[in-house]
């Protein structure tokens, strides 16, 4: 099941799956957020917004906004 | 030859920058955007070569305005900035999202010099670059490993900026044509292509051994920690205003004596005449008038560059983004306001951070509006004149409540206008915030000394011009008067120092006053009296707030000038005693509460400050926002002090 990075909850890692049109969407690919990247949401700033996360080992923090362009899929937490 | 450094932002590429050129650097501009463009040169054999740093962006096609001169020099053999040969440097703990940029350039067929940087990152995430592989990868490509930070791996730099290989037209993505800045679609399907072909060689290249947890994540804890957060963000702001207040005013006062020193002296071996007042008075007090500000300038950068270094400055951004953002700012616009609070100027100056165009004007814009240190002796003066030193509750001061609410209002309508220029302010892009948080490290001194002058040199150059040419027009408007009106007056007043039998000190003082009240600035002040009169203000105020135009603080001294007291005594007492007796014909006190008041607030909403215009003018790179500035800063303040006095006679 799709869901938006948004969503998710602090400590839950995701796949993204596509990234939704928009003025931002080339910005956010070429900072990584490719199809199939894993990510994993470190944590939140007060208030919710903006978002940790992590891709690959650097930390990226992005408003709510931008984490609603991002489709993923949740990943269990014990990865193989 | 002219040579290119690229790179994604934060991979160090400014200590690349620093450890070729050292403090060889010189700031000058791209064309047609905000961003500055610094070039260094470098020896390499005996020759001396132009090392352009261009901004840090991910990919080579623009997502901002100021990203532009990344596309538009480098595809473009015509244009001034292109280069003979390409740096990238690469951070090698991130190295997949590296290559995007680096592949690209790559592609372009310039002699290209990759630079591995961070290899110490990259250690420590347990993540090994097989460097052979890297090179078949790009054959003609040179490839080094270095440790900027640490200066490790210069001597490699420089060895292989000498020996660049040829290009004989191999290509990462072989059928891929480089595409038009305008056709976002084409550079999606790029971004996506080039991707999947680095993703499939990642494999080879990188190897990780064991996954690792950075130690910045338990410091983030803390540190983005909804209460320890703020708590020791407030902290940290509460020493660096210590350190600000405590060590900016010595050097501040130094430089004060020794050009008043430099002015006496000058004027003692130069024959009496206009020419030495124009040197004693208008240009040494100028060039004084822009050296200034420097410690201030100085202990401010040095302070944001430690905190940027660090990596704590992001963290700060991150926690303050969505309280910023109601006002149409940014989480980035703590920085520069906060900074303002001491001195506009490095506020203004250390907005370039912000790298949404709108966020970046409405900070710049409401910056001055926070009260400066420069208010403080106008505040100070006006509050001992009208204030009474009451205390209320046993512990509440009067006229402490006042500065505290001086001190809010410049806060409060920083804010108001912020929220207001939001919806004025028309972009077609929305903000956003996309913020890389790289690891706590130490700070690099030298990283934060180059900075520090850096930020110097570009106030002292760029805007000091415009400061020294405001402070000589100030000076021709006070020194000179229509027709002999002034000799008339000072011939006077003279005479009239003779009969009172005032001693020497007492006579140059009234004569001054003379002099000033009859020149054109006198002339000014007396001029726009009706205009100020609704306000509370006679033409002795007038001309006060005219020549303070140059520096908030310039007002106690033109109205001690002007009461023909000195104002060299620490308390200011005489001036006070003059202001307060002071009267209209009527016999009413110039300085009734309602007046006094109403110039404190017109000073919180007032751009006096020439100097915070010129840095304006410099980081906006055009007159149209120090004007429109300068413009609904005085209305403000006009409207501000008007009502002031309505409710208050």
């Amino acid at each position: 099941m799709g869901q938006i990075l948004s969503q998710i909850k602090n400590g839950e890692s995701a796949v993204v799956r596509a990234i939704l049109e928009s003025s931002l969407k080339v910005k956010l690919m070429e900072m990584g957020l490719v199809e199939g990247k894993k990510l994993e949401i470190l944590y939140r700033a007060p208030f919710g917004d903006p978002i940790a996360v992590d891709i690959d080992g650097y930390v990226l923090s992005l408003r709510r906004d931008e984490a609603q362009l991002i489709e993923v899929e949740v990943q269990n937490s014990t990865t193989p | 030859m002219k040579i290119a450094l690229l790179g994604n932002p934060n991979t160090g590429k400014s200590s690349v920058f620093n450890m070729l050129t050292g403090l060889r650097q010189h700031v000058g501009n791209f064309p047609g955007v905000t961003v500055d463009k610094k070039t260094g040169r470098i020896e390499i054999e005996g020759k001396s070569h132009k090392l352009i740093d261009f901004p840090g962006t991910y990919s080579i096609y623009p997502r901002s305005k100021d990203e532009e001169v990344v596309y538009k020099s480098l595809c473009n053999p015509e244009s001034e900035n292109y280069p003979d040969a390409v740096v990238v440097v690469v951070d090698s703990s991130n190295l997949e999202r590296n290559l995007l940029l680096f592949t690209q350039v790559y592609d372009l067929q310039l002699p290209t010099l990759m630079v591995l940087n961070m290899t110490d990152l990259a250690a420590k995430q347990n993540k090994t670059i097989d460097i052979a592989a890297l090179q078949t990868l790009f054959p003609e490509a040179t490839i080094v490993s270095s440790n900027a930070r640490v200066k490790l791996g210069k001597q490699k730099v420089v060895e292989a900026l000498a020996s660049f290989r040829e290009r004989k037209g191999h290509r990462f993505q072989q059928e891929l044509n480089f595409a038009a800045i305008e056709d976002i679609a084409a550079q999606e399907q790029e971004t996506k292509i080039r991707f999947e072909h680095i993703r499939q060689e990642m494999a080879t290249i990188e190897r990780i051994s064991k996954k690792t947890v950075p130690a910045s994540r338990g410091i983030d804890k803390i540190l983005v920690h909804p209460i320890f957060g703020y708590l020791i963000f407030g902290v940290v702001l509460l020493i660096i205003f210590q350190f600000i207040y405590a060590f900016a005013s010595v050097p501040m006062d130094l430089i004060d004596g020794a050009f008043a020193n430099l002015s006496g002296w000058t004027s003692s071996i130069l024959p009496a005449g206009l020419f030495t007042d124009l040197i004693t008075e208008g240009i040494i007090p100028g060039i004084g008038g822009v050296l200034i500000f420097i410690p201030q300038i100085a202990l401010l950068f040095f302070f944001i560059a430690i905190l940027e270094e660090t990596g704590y400055l992001s963290r700060v951004v991150f926690i303050m983004d969505r309280l910023m953002r109601p006002f149409g700012l940014n989480g980035k616009s703590v920085v520069p306001l906060l900074s303002s609070v001491a001195c506009a100027i490095p506020g203004v100056m250390s907005a370039r951070t912000i790298s949404d165009w709108k966020e970046r004007m409405i900070t710049i814009m409401v910056a001055p509006l926070m009260s400066c240190s420069a208010r403080i002796p106008v505040y100070t003066l006006l509050i001992a004149l009208v204030i009474p030193s009451e205390t209320y509750f046993g512990f509440m001061n009067l006229q402490g409540l006042v500065l505290f609410a001086l001190y809010a209002l410049g806060t409060l309508s920083a804010l108001f206008i912020a929220i207001l220029l939001k919806w004025i302010i028309k972009t077609k892009e929305k903000g956003f915030l996309l913020l890389e948080m790289p690891d706590y490290k130490f700070p690099r001194w030298q990283n934060v000394g180059i900075t520090v002058w850096e930020k110097i040199k570009v106030f002292v150059w760029d805007a000091g011009k415009i400061i020294i040419a405001i402070s000589i027009v100030l000076w021709g408007l006070a020194t000179f008067g229509p027709s002999d009106r002034m000799e008339t007056a000072a011939a006077e007043a003279h005479n009239e120092a003779m009969k009172q039998n005032l001693d020497e000190e007492s006579t140059n003082r009234l004569v001054a006053s003379v002099k000033l009240e009859n020149s054109y600035i006198g002339i000014m002040g007396k001029t726009i009296e009706p205009v100020i009169a609704p306000l509370g203000y006679d033409w002795k105020i007038g001309i006060s707030l005219i020549t303070s135009f140059a520096a908030r603080e310039v007002f106690v001294g033109s109205m001690a000038t002007i009461y023909a007291v000195g104002d060299d005594s620490e308390e200011s007492r005489p001036l006070i005693e003059k202001m307060r007796s002071e009267t209209y014909t009527d016999g009413t006190p110039v300085f009734s509460l309602a007046a006094g008041v109403s110039l404190m607030v017109f000073y919180v909403f007032a751009m006096q400050c020439m100097a915070t215009l010129a840095v304006v003018k410099r980081e906006t790179k055009s007159w149209k926002w120090p004007l429109l500035q300068m413009g609904y800063m005085g209305i403000l303040a006009y409207l501000g002090a008007w009502i002031t006095f309505l409710i208050l006679s």
